[in-house]
């Protein structure tokens, strides 16, 4: 590997980040105003032109507030908690195809961070590590609030990794590489991977909510039994990092979902666009759009339906959906082989 | 089995994983430069009554070390039994193609083995909650 590709690749890291970051800032401002159309409130609208610097103003404050370490607490486990929430989000999107490659000052540069050809093993690897964050803040915080939400938080978070996993062989199974590059570009044009796998579809959509910690399966941060759940004790930055991160995971989980079965940057009719230039920006334009689809779903889903109780919630992730993964797998081998 | 390895034409090299950790570099460089610069620029005037811990009206008795329900642990060891199975059946899905109906066949055995031991622990009450 030549300086000239560690240096593309590093502007390119800078970059996703960055954007990830706006977006995600951005992600809390939608979330509000979505919920205030949804409620039949104005939302935010008064810092900035239609409200629209609010995300900025909430950060700064963020950032400018005292931290405060509850004497009780393990100092360093308290920071490291946040910090591994924040680093683990941001490191998912190494593996996301967001289009195809760009030419750039004669160079063609590859809009994806690494091609490795475990993709989807790196993005099940990382979201398993995922649990630590929460539950690392939430027992050094040494408060019991803090600890039940940092429990239930990791048992829910990892039943619903084991459906996950198992959704996703059938997919694996179908395009026979576990590269996130040639499954994208094995659903050229609108020959997505949804059409073969709606259940599949649907059973990681269900365990990518509840991976987010997100609405119905918010029990972690249930505030009328918890108070804040495991950030019940994080102030300044690092319980911004605890709120961002749950929106950086969403928007790279919609990544992946979009990726996996939504054909990630192919279109309908992406064959009929000759200039390369265009067709690049208007691939990761469609990408983004898929993104922000699945983002929007995301928000409904919250803002819609209740939130699940315990008992409920786990019976539906271990009685529910791994004997509806696994006959879900299982089927699509036979009916592939009977194809064949 | 070396000819089904030599069937994938791409393998990644172990060149292709540095922008991993560029990306984990970035940030974790990212994530310490934010935490720095938020303890540098927030006020310091600690109290007592502010290091407590939080309590929701009522004086905290003892402090978060306490035995916590037993299900919990039952999940976290499900979990890692079932996690373990499901990772066998990821180097099948890939070759799936190739191996055909015979390899079918050897994963409804494994398929089998699996849903029995969850079909134990779900008759033993193993992912029970109400109780």
């Amino acid at each position: 590997m030549d300086y000239a590709l560690i240096l593309e690749k590093l502007i390119l890291i800078v970059v996703i980040l960055a954007v990830t970051l706006v977006i995600a800032l951005y992600l809390t401002f939608g979330e509000r105003k979505i919920a205030a159309y949804f409620q039949d409130r104005l939302g935010p609208n008064r810092v900035g032109p239609l409200g629209l610097l609010q995300p900025f103003a909430d950060g700064g404050k963020l950032l400018f507030k005292e931290e405060i370490i509850p004497k009780t607490a393990e100092k360093w486990l308290f920071i490291i908690g946040p910090a591994t929430a924040m680093v683990v989000a941001t490191i998912t999107s190494a593996v996301i195809p967001w289009g195809t490659s760009i030419e750039i000052f004669g160079r063609n540069v590859s809009l994806q961070v690494a091609d490795v050809d475990i993709g989807v093993l790196y993005v099940m690897g990382i979201v398993s590590i995922g649990v630590y964050g929460i539950m690392i803040g939430g027992w050094a915080s040494n408060n019991k609030y803090s600890l039940y939400g940092a429990i239930r938080a990791s048992a829910q978070m990892i039943s619903y990794e084991l459906s996950m996993g198992l959704a996703l062989i059938a997919v694996v199974m179908m395009s026979g590489t576990l590269s996130l590059r040639e499954m994208v570009e094995q659903q050229h044009g609108l020959n997505w991977n949804i059409w073969y796998q709606p259940l599949g579809f649907l059973l990681f959509f269900v365990c990518a909510l509840a991976e987010c910690n997100r609405a119905p399966f918010d029990l972690a941060e249930c505030e009328t039994e918890l108070i804040g759940g495991y950030h019940a004790e994080y102030s300044s930055m690092k319980l911004g990092f605890y709120l961002f991160s749950e929106y950086i995971n969403m928007f790279v989980s919609s990544a992946v979902m979009a990726s996996v079965y939504l054909g990630g940057y192919n279109f309908p009719g992406m064959d009929a666009i000759a200039n390369p230039t265009v067709l690049s920006l208007l691939q990761v334009a469609v990408m983004f759009a898929k993104i922000f689809f699945f983002v929007f779903v995301f928000m409904w889903i919250r803002w819609t339906l209740p939130r699940f109780r315990y008992d409920q919630l786990m019976r539906l992730g271990w009685k529910s959906l791994i004997p509806l993964a696994i006959i879900n797998m299982v089927v699509t081998g036979a009916v592939m082989l009977l194809n064949q | 089995m070396l000819d089904l390895l030599n069937l994938r034409t791409n393998m990644s090299t172990p060149e292709s994983y540095i922008p991993i950790l560029l990306q984990m570099g970035v940030a974790v460089g990212f994530v310490v430069l934010t935490l720095s610069i938020s303890h540098l620029l927030g006020p310091s005037r600690k109290t007592a009554k502010k290091e407590d811990n939080f309590e929701c009206g009522i004086e905290i008795k003892g402090d978060a070390r306490f035995p916590v329900s037993v299900k919990y642990f039952l999940s976290a060891i499900l979990f890692v039994l079932f996690d373990v199975e499901v990772i066998f059946f990821y180097p099948y899905a890939v070759n799936f193609k190739s191996m055909g109906w015979d390899g079918f066949m050897a994963v409804l055995a494994f398929v089998s083995i699996f849903l029995m031991g969850f079909l134990y622990v779900w008759k033993r009450g193993a992912l029970e909650w109400e109780k």
